[in-house]
């Protein structure tokens, strides 16, 4: 066991003494916690943690190490970890690196061994505050000077732009954009040598079921790819669409891309957009272009879209008025569904509303209950923001799902439009899988036929 | 959708006698959904034929029957009460079964009494083999393949379908007999053909084998509103193969991705839907290790041992939410109670790592087979709570108040293998031997996370002991760089005094210095994200503690009684309990200290605090100091250590060693008790008689002190529990033949000699205030000393036992407690012999006896005990000394017995206890309490048929009238050789059938199997050499069901309550508040 410190500074001078995991240095964000007690690789990878640093409620982390497929990103966007218990040697039979060498890779910077029911409790009571780890090196008088300076400097507004693409790419699932053919057969000949090379970023998927014939894997993305061609190229007329997903287990069980579905045309605008958002969509039978958050609403028509979806994403979502102002002409125009900030978006763009939560919500345990029908779903969530119910007054939308914890707006919809959104994580990943019908009632929304 | 208004009375069915499978968990379920259902306004009527139950207790229901659990009793209850509903969801297997045949028979429809919680149609889908099959094809869930095949070519269909290997069951035979895994061709025809000859209907189930992957259990609730959740998952330590109730099981699962868990949650939500559930239900589920494929194993549809796990596991009361749901509340609408802010609609996020270990009866049946597999063998199980896993495993074996001899088992090649009950402790000695988690896990299939956290224990006791070797300074250096994570693995101080051989007040001064102390978390569903207010901790080392003290000044600790096993049961939970309720009634704070996720006592609603914590003097003593903060000088938290079975009265003994209590009063009245020469001089000085003894250090000397004792001699090793080892001595060959394995039991221990009084039994709990003595009952034994009066059927009040000997007792006992000087409870154990009586020990605690005699009585007898403890005057209670006047009823208490689930135990009953659990017959008459407690514990006997004698030579002339009066009343009588011969020569006529080897065709074996007997009396000879057939008739009469009695007493009490059946009188059922009004 290494035992090199490390130290948890809050904004509040409160201090957590602990061991450093993950890359070695000073790191600065928001501190928040979440209470799932599975699914930690899917919470580092989502996007929507920018710029903060996870305390993982759950003691024993790492367990099952981490794999090249329950990926929500490109990449680790959040400030750091804190865990109680960093497993050395998980034990999973997708299992690829510990998660040691996952925040070293992806230059994480960590803490372990720290009491996280003390922390959590004391973030529960005085509420999110910033704070920073500081690991490889003292604490001397400089570095706390310096740490403090940088912890009252620390702002989320910029975490949006961070995250967003920052150019317009269509969605060829099931082979994210960032996964590419060289980077899996890198990875494949580095397990033939049974090595542990160099090896930086993420790796294609392990194609299940398929043997590990690169050639098997490189047709069929070629016939993937194909198929999305003429998806597009037919987009309108019915037509059959392939169901395989390269053998990897969708977190949607039962795969809906189903035959002799019409596809429509999806324009997802990007505020740091989990993958499995991106698959939920795609089974519906979706063809998707994603655009970076700062789109203009032009650029966004001339797609011909016939649906728009809201992202989820980190930090403040006032921080990107001008996307607000796009939103607001767009849901004039499409159909529109909003998940996390994109449902915050939403309000704002209406006219309403959003304010900051003392310590968000961020588990896979949250109960939301449905206005109209009393049905009551545990929801995957993760947001400091929410809607301000009041504000909601005039805007023409209506507060459809509320949590029932603490009462706040869990969904909407509106009046006269095609629009609806939800706060929590439909997609899940991490999470209870029972909102997956939301995807669904998107596509009938878009399938009714409308006036105008 | 709200409750339904339309409910106002709910008949709630309980689980009757505590058996192996069916413990106490279905108290604390029956107990919670009663009071739930209580508070929503439903009056709220209960069956239950365990006395020693909670739920059983006046202020739980409405209206109490404590009477036999038959559709019969059932329907006369029904016609009495007419409620609107019937729940049998809380009471087991045993309440589904009866709910089921009350549906089936048309009971409920005839008093138009709904069944809640679960539809019929429900019910026999999760329990109907083929209608579960085609459920699961219908919706989508994989379930392992399988045929029904009587012979070889139907077996191989499926063998061709999906190959190797497969798994043969015989159908219809005791623990699978016959049956086996094939892995190749030869061997799958070679266990199909042994199969099917071993099976009585010529049956097998051929199945895709599954054995070794993972086992994942998940607890799932859904309402009216088909409203979903999931309380807690669970992943068995042990592969999939052995019975969730015999594996080590940790929540939540943790070696499984958020995909798989998600999976399996989505699946179990799908399946309780589909089924229509409205309350919780456990799904069972194997995963493959290498793939995303899972199989169903089992539904429960019905609150379960899982489920009372989930709920200590997790703090979400199941039993208590699944009641409100059965009457129509939804999710959304019930309280969380514990943030009592939010909603039931939620799932528990735990921050904490929970780990149960399972209990065994293998102390009391060494000779049993102790591998497990798909029968449950555990009694009880105890669980542990920590933040690190290692943590969890050390608190859990601590907890276990046990530790296995492995010296023989390790004697074995590869003894970390097979799976038994000792596995776990066998995997951690091969860890110490260098053995590698990569061929265990090879061995086992056992995960190799699970493995390589026992493997940090291990490394960590090395280098603790590399420690020992040291010079002081430099050792507590290197210690200190240890200790904290020791701690939070769990080690106690004394591991590591004995690991670095330090001292403990060397190691006590170091913990000081390091300011290293325990800290207590709160179990509070939410991980935190909410405030809690339910005080429900347990201990961990890390900086921020929880559990700061009320401030009340103050506050008592009860000590409670560990995990269920034979001889240490229910009964100590229901006395823990009560001491809590009253203290708290007494405006005292209650803090209960336990292990055992099955009982009332940890339930976080019993108690002002509960520390869930192993029942060690440092476990204690920890809550102990935590909750003196604060006291004002001079005051203490009391310790009641009473109630807690011999558990809490070790310690005791710990806690004034150790100098935290005084050794005066309480303590020293243990040590009086339990000190053999101390307790014959005291009763030599009071001139109250008892029988002769000696203790005897060596074989030799033993055999000496029997001879000068005389025959038969009573011998036992000294220090045990439950009349372990204990056995009667008829002749000096005998005690040659078992004298070294008595002395074995508990080496370096002398083994007591006594004289073996064959007497009547009687037996007698008092209270005690300091000046004056309550006897509330006397117990009258219906079998004759020799027989552990756990076994022994006893009757309140006193039926066959003369003034005189009555006056004794009662005399003996006053001035026995007087002088024994134990304020509270004590129990006294007589031998009566013509006028004698013999007093055979005093344990000063509560005992076994006490829910049974304070539901009879009406006395609430713990709750006076601790009102005693506090300086209460029985005289200001209401109480006159002296023995409390019959409170008009007759009471019969049976033992209940789970040999059925245990193979190759010896049956036959003795001094040693045996049974698992009790039942009461309670009625105005003794025969009819006789008939009520005979039905109760399964003794049902039809108006004609034949009964099977076979009696040791010593017993014939006695048995002659009771075998006559079977006679009498009609039945035909079939006998062995011996006794037929010995009868007809008394002119009965008696069927002869030869020994089992002369004739195996038609043996009486097979006689036994035809249910051609409907009753074996077995008296067994006293050597195992002279007993031929015995025991294999015994288990014959086990395995069928047939009822199988071994003393000649509890055969002439079942004459008794025969004859009076014959007399024509229906019984008639009462509640029990009717009963003590009469």
């Amino acid at each position: 066991m290494k035992s090199e410190k490390a130290v948890l500074v809050l904004k509040d001078g409160t201090r957590f003494e602990g061991r450093a995991i993950g890359k070695r240095g000073i790191s600065v964000g928001e501190v928040v916690f979440n209470t799932s007690m599975t699914g930690y690789q899917e919470i580092l990878t989502d996007p929507s943690y920018a710029g903060q640093i996870i305390t993982f409620t759950y003691p024993l982390i790492g367990n099952y190490d981490t794999n090249y497929e329950d990926l929500e990103s490109r990449g680790v966007f959040c400030r750091g970890a804190i865990v109680k218990e960093l497993e050395d040697e998980g034990n999973s039979w997708r299992g690829k690196h510990n998660l040691e060498d996952f925040l070293m890779r992806n230059n994480v910077i960590g803490i372990a061994g720290i009491d996280t029911r003390k922390l959590t409790r004391h973030i529960r009571n005085f509420g999110v505050l910033n704070g920073a780890i500081v690991s490889g090196q003292e604490l001397t008088d400089i570095v706390v000077a310096d740490v403090k300076a940088r912890i009252d400097a620390f702002t989320d507004r910029e975490m949006i732009r961070e995250v967003s693409c920052k150019a317009v790419y269509h969605y060829d699932a099931p082979t994210e954009p960032w996964v590419t053919f060289e980077h899996w057969t890198r990875d494949k000949a580095r397990r033939d040598a049974g090595g542990d090379g160099e090896l930086k970023g993420f790796f294609m998927p392990k194609a299940r079921g398929k043997g590990d014939d690169p050639a098997v894997i490189a047709k069929e993305s070629a016939t993937a790819a194909s198929l999305q061609h003429e998806m597009r190229a037919e987009r309108g007329s019915t037509i059959a669409t392939s169901s395989h997903r390269n053998g990897i287990p969708c977190n949607d069980s039962v795969d809906k891309a189903q035959n002799h579905r019409k596809i429509f045309h999806l324009v997802a605008m990007d505020f740091g957009i989990k993958t499995n958002i991106l698959r939920m969509l795609y089974n519906e039978g979706f063809d998707i272009t994603v655009v970076p958050q700062d789109t203009s609403f032009e650029t966004i028509v001339a797609l011909q879209p016939d649906g728009i979806f809201l992202s989820n994403g980190p930090g403040d979502p006032k921080s990107i008025p001008d996307a607000i102002k796009v939103i607001g002409e767009l849901i004039h125009y499409f159909p529109t569904m909003g998940i996390c900030l994109g449902h915050q978006l939403l309000a704002l763009a209406t006219g309403g509303d959003t304010y900051k939560l003392k310590f968000g919500h961020r588990g896979g345990n949250h109960p939301v209950k449905d206005l109209k029908t009393g049905r009551v779903y545990i929801t995957s969530q993760n947001h400091g923001y929410a809607v301000n119910q009041d504000s909601l007054v005039g805007t023409g939308l209506r507060v459809t799902l509320v949590n029932l914890n603490d009462q706040t707006v869990e969904g909407m919809d509106h009046e006269n439009l095609p629009v609806f959104s939800v706060q929590y994580h439909p997609e899940a990943s991490p999470g209870p899988q029972d909102n997956h019908y939301l995807f669904g009632k998107f596509r009938k929304l878009i399938e009714k036929p409308r006036m105008g | 959708m709200p409750k339904r208004e339309e409910i106002k009375k709910v008949l709630v069915i309980g689980s009757g006698p505590i058996v192996i499978g069916q413990a106490a968990e279905f108290d604390y379920a029956g107990a919670q959904a009663c009071l739930s259902l209580r508070e929503e306004g439903v009056e709220t009527v209960l069956i239950n034929s365990n006395p020693a139950t909670i739920m059983t207790d006046s202020d739980i229901a409405d209206r109490i029957y404590i009477e036999p659990m038959t559709v019969e009793v059932i329907d006369q209850i029904l016609e009495r009460e007419k409620p609107q509903g019937v729940l049998p969801t809380l009471g087991g297997q045993t309440g589904l079964n009866l709910g089921m045949k009350l549906a089936k028979e048309g009971i409920l429809a005839k008093h138009g009494c709904e069944l809640l919680g679960t539809p019929m149609d429900t019910i026999y889908k999760a329990e109907d083999r083929q209608a579960f099959k085609n459920l699961m094809q219908e919706i989508g869930e994989p379930i392992p393949a399988s045929v029904i095949a009587t012979n070889l070519d139907e077996a191989n269909v499926l063998k061709m379908e999906i190959g190797l290997p497969l798994i043969i069951r015989p159908a219809y035979t005791l623990g699978g007999t016959g049956g086996g895994i094939a892995t190749s061709d030869a061997e799958f025809a070679e266990i199909v053909h042994r199969g099917l000859e071993s099976s009585p209907i010529h049956q097998i189930l051929v199945e895709q084998y599954i054995g070794g992957m993972k086992e994942i259990e998940f607890e799932v609730m859904r309402d009216s509103g088909d409203n979903c959740i999931t309380i807690c998952s669970m992943e068995n330590f042990d592969p999939v193969g052995i019975h969730t109730g015999d594996s080590v099981v940790v929540a939540p699962c943790q070696t499984l991705t958020d995909r798989e868990y998600q999976m399996m949650r989505s699946a179990s939500i799908n399946i309780i839907r589909a089924l229509g559930v409205e309350g919780g239900c456990n799904v069972q589920f194997a995963l493959d290790t290498l793939s995303f494929q899972y199989y169903v194993i089992e539904v429960n549809p019905r609150v379960s041992r899982s489920s009372a796990l989930a709920s200590k596991a997790t703090g979400y009361p199941i039993a208590r939410i699944a009641a409100k749901i059965a009457i129509g509340m939804q999710l959304d609408e019930i309280p969380n109670a514990i943030t009592k802010k939010t909603v039931a609609a939620f799932e528990p996020a735990i921050d904490y790592c929970v780990l149960k270990i399972p209990r065994f009866p293998f102390d009391k049946f060494p000779e049993g087979d102790r591998s497990l597999g798909s029968q449950m063998k555990a009694t009880g199980e105890v669980m542990s709570i920590d933040r690190t896993f290692e943590g969890a495993v050390k608190k859990a074996l601590r907890s276990m108040d046990t530790k296995p001899n492995l010296d023989e088992w390790l004697k074995h090649d590869k003894y970390w293998a097979k799976a038994t009950d000792v596995r776990l402790s066998l995997i951690i000695a091969a860890l110490r031997r260098g053995i590698t988690v990569e061929t265990i896990n090879a061995d086992t299939q056992i995960d190799l996370w699970f493995l390589r956290k026992l493997r940090n224990l291990v490394t960590m006791e090395e280098q603790l002991a590399k420690l020992a070797a040291l010079k002081d300074e430099e050792k507590n250096l290197q210690l200190e760089a240890l200790l904290k994570r020791a701690k939070q693995f769990g080690f106690a101080d004394h591991e590591i005094v004995a690991l670095t051989d330090v001292t403990d007040t060397q190691l006590k001064q170091l913990l000081g210095t390091m300011h290293c102390a325990p800290t207590f978390k709160m179990v509070d569903t939410c991980a935190g994200e909410f405030e809690a207010v339910t005080p429900y901790f347990y201990s961990t080392w890390e900086d921020e503690n929880e559990a700061v003290p009320s401030g009340k000044q103050d506050k008592a600790i009860v000590i409670g009684s560990g995990p269920i096993r034979i001889g240490q049961g229910i009964e100590f939970d229901y006395c823990s309990v009560h001491a809590s309720l009253a203290l708290r009634e007494m405006g005292i704070e209650s803090i209960m200290i336990n292990n055992n996720p099955e009982t009332v006592s940890t339930d976080f609603d019993v108690s002002d605090r509960l520390y869930f914590e192993p029942l060690e003097l440092e476990d204690v003593v920890n809550v102990y100091n935590n909750e003196s903060v604060g006291l004002d000088d001079g005051k203490k938290p009391k310790f009641i250590v009473q109630f807690g079975g011999q558990t809490s009265l070790t310690v005791a003994s710990q806690l004034a060693k150790a100098g935290v209590i005084p050794h005066a009063g309480q303590v020293d009245s243990i040590e009086l008790a339990s000190n053999r020469g101390r307790f014959e001089k005291l009763l030599m000085a009071l001139n109250i008689p008892f029988p002769r003894g000696h203790a005897a250090k060596t074989a030799a000397e033993a055999l000496i002190v029997a001879e000068e004792i005389g025959f038969p001699v009573l011998v036992r090793p000294s220090f045990v529990l439950g009349g372990r080892a204990m056995e009667i001595v008829y002749s000096l060959d005998h005690m040659r033949e078992l004298i070294d394995y008595v002395f074995s039991v508990v080496p370096d221990a002398p083994v007591l000699v006594d004289k073996y009084i064959d007497g009547k039994e009687a037996e007698v709990d008092l209270l005690f205030d300091g000046s004056d003595v309550l006897i509330p009952g006397i117990m009258e034994h219906i079998e004759r000393a020799g027989i552990h009066s756990g076994d022994s059927m006893a009757v309140y009040p006193t039926q066959g036992l003369t003034l005189e000997q009555i006056d004794k007792m009662v005399d003996y006992s006053m001035r026995l407690a007087k002088a024994v000087g134990n304020i509270g409870l004590t129990n006294i154990q007589f031998v009566l012999q013509g006028g004698d009586v013999f007093v055979i020990e005093a344990n000063p605690r509560g005992s076994r006896t006490v829910p049974f005699l304070s539901k009879v009585t009406g006395i609430p007898m713990v709750k006076l005990a601790t009102q005693l403890l506090y300086g209460a005057k029985l005289k200001d209670l209401g109480y006159f000394p002296g023995l409390y006047p019959s409170s008009g009823v007759v009471a019969v208490k049976a033992p209940v017995f789970s040999f059925a689930k245990l193979t190759n135990v010896r049956t036959k009953l003795g001094p040693e206890m045996k049974s698992t659990g009790e039942v009461m017959g309670i009625d105005r008459t003794y025969p009819n309490a006789l008939r009520k407690a005979f039905i109760a514990s399964g003794i049902q006997i039809p108006l004609e048929g034949k009964v099977f004698v076979t009696v040791a030579n010593r017993d014939k002339e006695e048995a002659l009238s009771i075998v006559r009066g079977f006679a009498e009343l009609g039945y035909a009588i079939v006998a062995t050789e011996g006794t037929a011969h010995f009868l007809s020569e008394h002119e009965i006529k008696a069927a002869v059938v030869g020994k089992i080897s002369d004739d195996p065709k038609n043996s009486i074996l097979k006689q036994i199997k035809n249910k051609h007997i409907q009753l074996v009396i077995n008296t067994p000879e006293a050597s195992k050499d002279a007993e031929s057939d015995g025991p294999q008739i015994r288990t014959a009469a086990i395995q069928y069901g047939v009822p199988c009695l071994t003393s000649l007493d509890t055969a002439r009490a079942l004459l008794f309550s025969l004859r009076a059946r014959r007399q024509g009188k229906d019984l008639k059922v009462r509640t029990m508040a009717e009963y003590l009004e009469s």
